[in-house]
């Protein structure tokens, strides 16, 4: 009866940990899209934060559900704490940097656009 | 075993981030825009560190991805501040930018 359990918490666990590996895989996709695709370096960095956080935290997620060892999981958080501390921060100094540098954001939504 | 198969979609799909990546480091107009793609792409490298080491079995890969991650940060933020006073500086003489 225990085992029946264990065994079943078991493949949950892994269905989860897939499907949390997929959906990362597609945050990164349309993050890596809206990179490519958007108008402006303000623009990009709505792509840049999907990947950071929807992706990575999605993908290190399925991860941690996958993980085999316990050690493996500590080190896991560790990557995903650290990711979260440290990229919207660099995405913040990035934009920072480019405002105060003089490069101006697309503030209208008429159909002209400005390249760079 | 049956996990290899969604590891590898994992990682192909971070793989064509990556190139996607790189392309927009290529072909940014600013310079903004190219350390925006080079923060990005090492973002995805971290996770494609964690995803191979799963991949192959070998978990400790993720002692490599945690300093990886750290030397990310730090790289951009010197490539930030190097923009800021170097060539970008406000209160800098322009050709004191080959300091650092």
């Amino acid at each position: 009866m225990v085992n029946d359990m264990l065994i079943f918490i078991d493949i949950a666990r892994q269905i989860m940990g897939i499907g949390a590996l997929l959906l990362g895989s597609l945050a990164i996709l349309i993050g890596a899209l809206g990179l490519l695709r958007l108008g402006d370096v303000y623009q990009r960095m709505h792509g840049a934060g999907i990947i950071d956080t929807g992706g990575a935290g999605l993908v290190l997620l399925g991860l941690l559900l996958l993980s085999p060892d316990w050690t493996v999981a500590v080190r896991i958080a560790l990557i995903g704490g650290l990711l979260i501390m440290t990229s919207p921060t660099a995405t913040h100094a990035i934009a920072r940097a480019a405002r105060f540098s003089g490069v101006e954001p697309i503030l209208s939504t008429d159909s002209k656009e400005k390249e760079g | 075993m049956t996990l290899t198969l969604w590891f590898g979609v994992t990682l192909a799909s971070i793989g064509v981030s990556i190139i996607i990546a790189i392309l927009r480091a290529s072909l940014g107009p600013t310079a903004f825009d190219r350390v925006l793609a080079v923060n990005t792409i090492g973002t995805l490298v971290v996770l494609s560190i964690c995803v191979y080491g799963f991949f192959d079995g070998r978990p400790e890969f993720l002692d490599i991805a945690v300093l990886y991650a750290l030397i990310n940060f730090i790289g951009t933020i010197a490539i930030l501040k190097f923009f800021r006073h170097g060539t970008l500086g406000d209160h800098l003489p322009p050709e004191d930018k080959h300091h650092g």
